[in-house]
C-alpha cells in the first residue's frame, strides 16, 4: 500500500520535470484537484492512478510507494520501539510523517544515531569484557601479586624456616616483582594506547589518521615533490574509516599548504640560525607558530613530539615522543603547559618538564595558543594551542622542573595536587 | 594427614601454597596443567583437589567437569582458583559443582582456613 509521503514524491518528481499540476492531472486522467489533494497527502493514491502517475513521471510505481518515506517510517516506527512509549499515536504515523517532514526526519535521524551509538557501546562492552590483551595483562598482574603476597607473608611470619626455602622465596620473591612490574607497565601501556595503534573495529578516526602518519614514520616529505600529494590523499583512501579518510585528507591540506609555506629547506635554514625555536622560526619565515611546530614534529629525522588542542582541551594532532605518554582516552594531565597556554593565547609558555613513572625522563616543553576568528567580529574566536617537546638529558641551567603526568588513571604521582580521580598504579610501578 | 592435590601453572605460587599446607600436615600433589588431572583423581582420591581455572590446554572448568561427572567423585570437594574474579568465572564455576571459589590475590590465612573447611566437612 502506498504510505502517506508517496504524494510529497509525487510532487517532487513533477517539479524536478517542470510540469505544472494540470499537465501531470491531465496525463494520468485525474483532475488537477484530485492531484493536488494526493500530492499534500490528503488522498491516498490507488495501484491503478499511481501507476499512471508514475508512467507520466516516467518513473517506477514502487519509486513512488516504498522509498526513502517507507524507510523514515520504519525507522519512526523503530524510535517508538525503543522508547517504549505506549501512548505514542502508532495509527496516525502516516499522517505525522506528511504533516511534519522535518521533525519527521530528525526523530528519525536521532533514532539511528541512537542506534548507532547503541551499537558502538555494546562492541566498546564486549571489547573490554574479552580483550585479550587487556585480560593477559591483568591475569599476569593478578597472579604475579597473588604469589608475591603469598611469599611475603610466608617469609615475615615464619621465624623458624629453613636456610634453603628462605632463600628460594626470597628468590621467587624477586622473580615475581619484576614479573609484577612488567605486567604493570603492559598493563599501563595498553590503557595509554602507545603500542595499540593498529586497533581496528572500535578505533577512532584521529587513531587510524596517526596510526597511518606513525606507519610513515611521520614523514610528508612527498608533499615538497610533484605527485606527493596524490600519493598521500591514495593511503588516506585505504583508511577504514569515512571519518578518518576525511580527517587524513584535511590534514594532508593542511600539511601541502605548511610545505609550501615554509619548505624543508627554508625549516632547516632558520633551524640551523634560530634553534629549535618554532617561534623564532615563524618569525623568520613569517609563518604561524603553530606552522612552524607542525613543520618541526613533522621534519625528517625530527625526535620532537607534539599535542595540538582546541579550547576544549581535545587534542586535534598527536605525535607521540619516547618517554612522554600522550593519553588516548579521557583528558590530559592539566599541569601540560599546553593548558596553560591555553588559557592565555599568543603567550609564549616553555618549561622543562619531567614524565612520571619508573623511568621519568626530562623534555623541554614550548607551548603557544592561536586564536582565530573565522566568522570576524561578528563570530567566536576559535583557539588552537600547540605544545611541542623536545627531549633533554639533563635540567639546563638549574632550570625549574615541572613534574607531569599523562593522565590521573595511570599517573603515579599519588600526591600531585591536580589529580582529578585516583590512580590504576602507584610509585613502585 | 590431608592428601591435596594442588593443580596450577604458575611454580611460584604453587610452591607458596604447597608450603603453607605441608606445614599444616597435608600431603600435597602438584600438578602444573589439566592434562590428566581427572585420572589422576580417579585413581589417587585426594581429601581436596585446589584447581587453578586458567590452565594450559585442559582448563580448571573441563577438569572440574570432568571430576563431576564420574558419580564416585560427585563429593569430592574441588576449590578454584582464578586471577580472574569476574562473576561470570563464578557463575560457570559454580555451575559445573564446585565446592568453593577463591580469588587471587587471597591471604595464606584464607587459603588455610578454607583448606581446614573443606578436608574437615568431608
Amino acid at each position: 500500500m502506498p504510505n502517506a509521503l508517496t504524494g510529497t514524491l509525487i510532487r517532487e518528481r513533477r517539479l524536478a520535470l517542470g510540469l505544472r499540476q494540470a499537465d501531470l492531472a491531465q496525463a494520468a486522467g485525474i483532475s488537477a484537484s484530485y492531484l493536488n489533494l494526493i500530492e499534500h497527502n490528503r488522498r491516498r493514491t490507488g495501484a491503478e492512478v499511481l501507476g499512471r502517475l508514475a508512467q507520466a513521471l516516467g518513473v517506477e510505481s514502487t519509486s513512488l510507494s516504498e522509498g526513502a518515506g517507507g524507510a523514515l517510517l520504519d525507522d519512526l516506527r523503530a524510535a517508538v520501539a525503543a522508547a517504549q512509549v505506549a501512548s505514542a499515536e502508532l495509527d496516525r504515523i502516516d499522517d505525522f510523517a506528511s504533516r511534519f517532514p522535518g521533525w519527521a526526519a530528525v526523530l528519525a535521524a536521532t533514532q539511528q544515531r541512537a542506534a548507532h551509538l547503541e551499537r558502538v557501546v555494546a562492541t566498546l562492552n564486549d571489547r573490554l569484557a574479552h580483550d585479550p590483551h587487556l585480560s593477559a595483562s591483568l591475569h599476569e598482574v593478578l597472579s604475579s601479586v597473588s604469589s608475591v603476597r603469598s611469599t611475603a607473608a610466608i617469609l615475615a611470619e615464619s621465624e623458624d624456616i629453613d636456610p634453603d626455602w628462605r632463600a628460594r622465596f626470597h628468590h621467587n620473591l624477586h622473580e615475581d616483582s619484576e614479573r609484577l612490574a612488567a605486567g604493570a607497565e603492559a598493563l599501563v601501556a595498553y590503557l595509554d594506547g602507545s603500542d595499540n595503534a593498529d586497533l581496528q573495529g572500535t578505533i577512532a578516526p584521529q587513531d587510524e589518521v596517526e596510526a597511518w602518519l606513525s606507519r610513515r614514520g611521520w614523514q610528508v616529505t612527498e608533499l615538497e615533490s610533484p605527485g606527493g600529494r596524490e600519493r598521500l590523499l591514495g593511503e588516506v583512501a585505504d583508511l577504514a574509516s569515512a571519518a578518518a579518510r576525511d580527517l587524513g585528507a584535511a590534514f594532508v591540506a593542511q600539511a601541502q599548504a605548511e610545505a609550501m609555506a615554509l619548505p624543508l629547506a627554508a625549516l632547516e635554514t632558520a633551524l640551523g640560525v634560530y634553534g629549535d625555536d618554532p617561534a623564532m622560526v615563524a618569525q623568520a619565515v613569517g609563518v604561524s607558530v603553530l606552522t612552524a611546530m607542525r613543520r618541526m614534529a613533522l621534519r625528517p629525522g625530527s625526535r620532537a613530539g607534539l599535542v595540538i588542542c582546541d579550547a576544549s582541551g581535545t587534542f586535534l594532532f598527536r605525535k607521540p615522543v619516547d618517554g612522554f605518554s600522550l593519553p588516548r582516552f579521557g583528558a590530559a594531565c592539566p599541569l601540560w603547559p599546553l593548558f596553560a597556554a591555553l588559557a592565555r593565547p599568543m603567550t609564549p609558555i616553555v618549561q622543562i618538564v619531567e614524565t612520571a613513572g619508573r623511568a621519568p625522563m626530562l623534555f623541554r616543553a614550548m607551548a603557544l595558543c592561536e586564536a582565530r576568528l573565522p566568522a570576524g567580529f561578528a563570530g567566536s574566536d576559535l583557539r588552537e594551542a600547540g605544545m611541542l617537546l623536545l627531549p633533554v638529558d639533563l635540567s639546563p641551567g638549574g632550570a625549574t622542573v615541572t613534574p607531569v603526568g599523562s593522565s590521573c588513571r595511570i599517573c603515579p604521582r599519588t600526591a600531585c595536587p591536580a589529580r582529578r580521580e585516583p590512580s590504576i598504579v602507584s610509585d613502585a610501578v | 594427614m590431608a592428601r591435596v592435590l594442588l593443580v596450577e601453572d604458575e611454580p611460584n605460587i604453587s610452591e607458596a601454597i604447597r608450603f603453607i599446607l605441608s606445614r599444616d600436615g597435608c600431603d600435597v600433589t602438584v600438578r602444573s596443567d589439566g592434562a590428566g588431572v581427572v585420572d589422576l583423581v580417579r585413581s589417587d582420591r585426594p581429601d581436596l583437589v585446589i584447581l587453578d581455572l586458567m590452565l594450559p590446554g585442559v582448563s580448571g572448568l573441563e577438569v572440574l567437569s570432568g571430576i563431576r561427572a564420574d558419580p564416585a567423585m560427585a563429593d569430592l570437594p574441588v576449590m578454584m582458583l582464578t586471577a580472574k574474579g569476574n562473576g561470570r568465572d563464578r557463575e560457570a564455576a559454580e555451575r559445573a559443582g564446585v565446592s568453593r571459589f577463591m580469588t587471587k590475590p587471597f591471604s595464606n590465612d584464607e587459603m588455610r582456613a578454607a583448606v581446614r573447611d573443606l578436608v574437615q566437612a568431608r
